[in-house]
């Protein structure tokens, strides 16, 4: 499959999708020392998101989530990319914080919802510059 | 100034528009990012371009013995607290800054707050215009002087899309319950998630103290950043004006059940022995100070038990100057400023027995410091305290 994505924040990049089949909040869900999912409740709980592409419906939850992903990124936890549902304000300025800081991009790209659940969990998933997610 | 064109692309926002005012809840300690991103911002020379406030912190910088955790993430703490006021911002340490009396804005001020009850009660309650902003995108707006031209900044975006109605099996003695507004908040932030709505059904002149208590608990159950209150916010005068005239999407009901279940919900244990009283989230007025001064009338709390109110050090301030602090101390509580009881390690027992009145600190603190919440309303918090296990009054409830 190959779909082309609005792109929240830019870059390109390669790796096994990650499929949450839940919204996560990365405050209070993810945690940066780890990079592990550390809401109990969450059904992908102890899953690591480090470096993989993360699939997901939404983010919902606090705007500290933007401190928590630039955090990730400081410290190499941070996944790879994101592939969304829906536009996220505060992960694209998490990402655009960790690329300024740190000078490491991770692209987010906003898939529609039916080219979303073509990607399975566990899939190559190639994401380009120009916002095209190839699985 | 790269932040806000950033968020306004995201936004697809035709233009930025100025901003008189801000409210940064960035100056919480979330880890080494956000150090390096504040030094980042100082480094470049930047410096608030509006009046902004700063949101609480992770320590109480007036009492930081209170503080019971690691040394090591206490002193970073603090030094983030203050490298936001170095970079001009005023150092309120408040996630009420609408209690600050000069820091308010007034009806129609297009503002770039943070902090979720502070940003519903400047839309709702105020009349101010913000939309949610968050971690890095506060201050850069602060530092920009500009937000994108998007969302409830703009007349037509703050139309109620939503209409909720509070059923008239509700009983009429419940309005004078302080329980019923956290109560109800939860159940509205469910109900509209991040839809702009209005309440139809309460009593008009609601007061501030009730209003932040249901804005608070709204934006913590769901994403809510407006929620007119019709007869009680600027904004509603009549319902009518709420939906500015169009037909909403949606008349949602809650009824007198919901409500029960709600507030039975906010209880995750059987009422009995209470090791804890926290009160003041959002920070405590200081009618609210007032008023427990009152309730108390001079008795102790029992032996052993901490009761513990969050508020302002502009609240503290004043209450110092007129003697409710030091009756406060007097009966046994004990006043936090600058952070809050439950973002950080300050009660004695964080895993036990905790009594609240907040909506939103029953919401968050069984996640983040594994308390037992029991939830009532102010007076039934003091009563408590006072007695050292849970003292009901559901008069207004059972309708008794």
């Amino acid at each position: 499959m190959i779909a082309l994505g609005r792109s929240l924040a830019p870059g390109a990049a390669r790796g096994t999708a990650l499929v949450l089949s839940e919204p996560l909040s990365l405050w209070g869900g993810m945690d940066p020392a780890t990079g592990l999912v550390s809401e109990p409740r969450h059904p992908e709980h102890g899953a690591s998101l480090a470096g993989t592409v993360l699939v997901l419906p939404s983010a919902r939850g606090s705007s500290s989530s933007a401190s928590v992903l630039a955090e990730a990124i400081r410290v190499g936890t941070a996944p790879a990319a994101i592939v969304i549902g829906e536009l996220d304000l505060i992960l694209a300025l998490g990402a655009a914080v960790g690329e300024e800081l740190y000078g490491i991009q991770v692209p987010i790209v906003v898939l529609a919802p039916a080219d979303l659940a073509q990607i399975a969990n566990g899939a190559a998933v190639e994401i380009g510059s120009d916002g095209t997610v190839t699985v | 100034m790269r932040l806000v064109v950033r968020a306004a692309e995201v936004l697809d926002a035709q233009r930025l528009i100025p901003i008189q005012g801000a409210h940064v809840d960035s100056c919480l300690y979330h880890g080494q990012a956000t150090l390096d991103f504040v030094d980042r911002l100082a480094a470049g020379g930047a410096r608030v371009q509006v009046p902004t406030t700063l949101n609480v912190g992770t320590i109480d910088l007036l009492h930081p013995e209170l503080w019971r955790g690691d040394p090591e993430l206490a002193a970073r703490g603090r030094q983030l607290m203050d490298r936001y006021r170095a970079i001009g911002c005023r150092p309120t340490y408040t996630c009420a800054p609408y209690q600050v009396a000069d820091a308010r804005p007034g009806p129609g001020d297009q503002v770039a707050w943070g902090e979720s009850n502070a940003i519903v009660f400047a839309n709702s309650v105020l009349g101010a215009r913000t939309n949610r902003y968050g971690d890095f995108l506060d201050i850069a707006a602060a530092v920009a002087g500009r937000v994108p031209d998007a969302g409830l900044h703009r007349t037509e975006e703050r139309a109620a899309r939503l209409v909720v109605r509070v059923a008239s099996d509700v009983p009429q003695a419940l309005f004078e319950d302080d329980a019923l507004y956290p109560v109800l908040g939860i159940v509205v932030g469910r109900l509209v998630g991040g839809t702009v709505s209005v309440i139809e059904g309460l009593p008009p002149g609601v007061s501030e103290d009730r209003l932040k208590a249901l804005g608070a608990a709204a934006a913590s159950s769901g994403s809510v950043a407006l929620v007119h209150v019709v007869g009680s916010t600027p904004e509603a005068p009549t319902l009518q004006a709420a939906v500015q005239g169009r037909d909403p999407d949606a008349v949602l009901t809650v009824s007198f059940a919901d409500l029960w279940a709600v507030r039975r919900e906010l209880s995750a244990g059987e009422d009995g022995p209470i090791d804890a009283v926290s009160l003041g989230t959002p920070h405590a007025s200081a009618s609210e100070l007032a008023r427990v001064v009152a309730r108390l009338d001079g008795r102790p709390v029992a032996t052993g038990l901490e009761f513990l109110i969050s508020t302002g050090r502009d609240t503290l301030a004043a209450a110092e100057a007129d003697g409710t602090a030091q009756r406060l101390r007097d009966g046994g509580v004990e006043l936090l400023v600058d952070t809050c009881s439950y973002i950080s390690p300050i009660l004695r027992a964080p895993t036990g027995r905790v009594m609240t009145d907040s909506g939103k600190w029953a919401y968050y603190a069984a996640g983040n410091i594994g308390a037992t919440v029991l939830f009532g309303s102010l007076a039934e918090c003091v009563e408590s305290a006072v007695a050292g296990r849970v003292v009901r009054d559901n008069r207004a409830w059972t309708g008794q």
